[in-house]
């Protein structure tokens, strides 16, 4: 069996009255490269931090390499990017490769890391006169700086140019292909659709799905499909229903299915709108439906 | 340790890439001596070696005030604290690190100090005075490491910055540092022993001079370490918990 690298088990986090974590639990395996979706606020970065030792779980248990994160001993083979808005602006790009690297017992050439990120005609520059994407890129490349088995890299791409996000990407394929294990935050669907191999979602602190990209891309393509009748036949491939005065929402995979079938059965409806659903929309959807109720029943 | 010593090294580039930032640490206490103590003390070695004791304990102060009080806010205020936590050393390296480089910073705040009174003035001291000097020096700056921590970690940098501002002048001119020796007012002299920058600076004159300290002074500058002491770990333990508990 594949070594386990990092473990959030049954882990709820509050801030004050807000819970940003709900019994939430994942495992990260030694070579997974796993993306991990979200919208704002769903604890995507309070998970991250709970699993780099900024932060303690409110209850559950958070394992890294075998022990707690909190004890920088648990950290040697943890990789992760800072902010790039903080970087220590009167460094120039080597020395702070430099500095993030002191703390590790085998850290990675600097040249060949900076090199592998793009950045080698930026050696020798002062990071203050950087900008914004070229910081972002440097942020990136420190959580490599370490030679780590895990890097957390929370929103790597946010506010790059395609060009410099491919490069990137190319980067991080790359460390997977060696064995390294990713854990890849983002809010875009595209760069998880690009990298990631396993996704998990969260949603308010809970994970709605962990599974591989293709399952997850197949509940993406979910539909609505609104309109307003008086009564609904049972209709196949409903995936869950919303009602909102006398408009009925449906979701589903197959949304020409679900039109021909409608047709079919002769119930008189108007106003048919079918729209894609947001990702956000689709996942808390999903999971708000008690698979039971699936079929639609007798309108109210 | 060696990883102290790396958050030192790069911690004292970072400052000295902005040589302005440690001008103003500079600027302040030999200024002062040149324009107080120079002029009116000058030809006088035992006023002179007073005044100098003063101006040394003036330069700590401030020097502590600000590269800790403003250091720690500023510090904290940026994501990059955070990020270095989470690589494999823990929060000491970094803290330690901090307090080797203020004490750095200090030196090269005094350095001119000296340098002024042995070239300008008539100061005049023994080799072990000298020495001693330092040593007094380096406890009268406990407090005052406290009192710019406990700035740092419980207020954000712009208050930092206008509170270290206001500490650091009635500490200066209450504990009697900036006035010529001998011509302090009356209301001063009241109320310098509960300062303390008064018992500091008795310290450095004990070890420099014949001076022969006051109880008071002594005793309230133990009190002041204590208690800003204490403030200083509930502030730090604070900042931890809200940030990273």
């Amino acid at each position: 069996m594949t070594e386990t690298l990092a473990q959030a088990i049954e882990v709820t986090r509050r801030y004050g009255d807000v819970v940003a974590l709900d019994t939430t639990s994942l495992d990260i395996r030694a070579g997974e490269l796993i993306g991990l979706l979200g919208p704002n606020g769903a604890g995507k970065s309070t998970l991250v931090n709970l699993l780099a030792g900024l932060r303690r779980p409110t209850s559950g248990t958070v394992r890294l390499f075998g022990g707690t994160p909190r004890d920088p001993a648990r950290r040697r083979e943890l990789g992760m990017t800072p902010q790039d808005t903080g970087l220590p602006s009167t460094l120039r790009v080597r020395e702070c490769v430099d500095f993030v690297a002191a703390h590790f017992p085998a850290p990675a050439g600097r040249d060949e890391l900076l090199d592998r990120f793009g950045l080698s005609g930026l050696r020798d520059r002062q990071i203050g006169g950087l900008s914004g994407g070229q910081k972002r890129r440097i942020a990136v490349a420190l959580a490599f700086a370490g030679n780590p088995r895990l890097v957390l890299l929370d929103e790597p791409t946010t506010g790059l140019d395609v060009e410099a996000r491919r490069a990137l990407w190319d980067g991080i394929r790359d460390y997977h292909a060696g064995g390294g294990a990713v854990l890849l935050t983002s809010h875009y669907l595209e760069e998880i659709e690009a990298l990631a191999e396993r996704v998990v979602v969260l949603g308010h602190g809970r994970t709605l799905a962990d599974d591989t990209l293709e399952a997850v891309r197949g509940m993406v393509g979910v539909r609505r499909v609104s309109l307003t009748a008086a009564h609904l036949p049972e209709l196949p491939g409903v995936l869950g229903v919303e009602r909102e005065e006398e408009r009925t929402h449906l979701l589903t995979a197959d949304a020409d299915l679900l039109v021909r079938e409608l047709v079919l059965a002769g119930v008189p409806f108007s106003g048919l709108e079918i729209r894609p659903t947001t990702l956000e929309e689709a996942f808390l959807a999903i999971t708000a439906a008690d698979p039971g109720a699936a079929a639609v029943g007798t309108a109210a | 340790m060696s990883h102290v010593l790396t958050h030192v090294k790069y911690q004292l580039l970072e400052t000295i890439r902005v040589p302005v930032a440690m001008i103003g640490n500079i600027f302040f206490p030999s200024a002062s001596m040149l324009f107080f103590v120079v002029p009116f003390a000058g030809d006088d070695p035992g006023a002179s070696t007073y005044a100098t004791g003063s101006m040394m304990t003036f330069a700590v102060m401030s020097s502590c005030l600000f590269t800790y009080g403003v250091g720690v806010s500023e510090d904290r205020a940026q994501p990059w604290d955070p990020y270095l936590r989470t690589l494999p050393a823990g929060p000491v390296p970094r803290f330690a690190g901090r307090l080797v480089t203020g004490l750095a910073l200090m030196g090269l705040a005094l350095l001119p100090v000296l340098l002024i009174a042995v070239l300008l003035t008539e100061a005049t001291t023994t080799p072990l005075g000298l020495l001693l000097g330092f040593a007094a020096l380096f406890a009268g700056a406990v407090p005052f490491t406290f009192l710019g921590l406990l700035i740092g970690y419980s207020l954000p940098s712009k208050a930092a910055i206008a509170v270290a501002q206001i500490t650091f002048f009635p500490l200066a001119f209450g504990g009697g540092l900036i006035t010529p020796p001998g011509s302090t007012p009356a209301f001063i002299e009241a109320i310098a022993p509960y300062l303390p920058t008064r018992g500091a600076v008795e310290l450095v004159w004990a070890a420099t001079t014949g001076f022969t300290p006051q109880v008071t002074s002594l005793v309230m500058l133990a009190v002041w370490t204590v208690v800003t002491g204490a403030f200083a770990v509930w502030a730090y333990r604070r900042d931890e918990g809200r940030r990273f508990a």
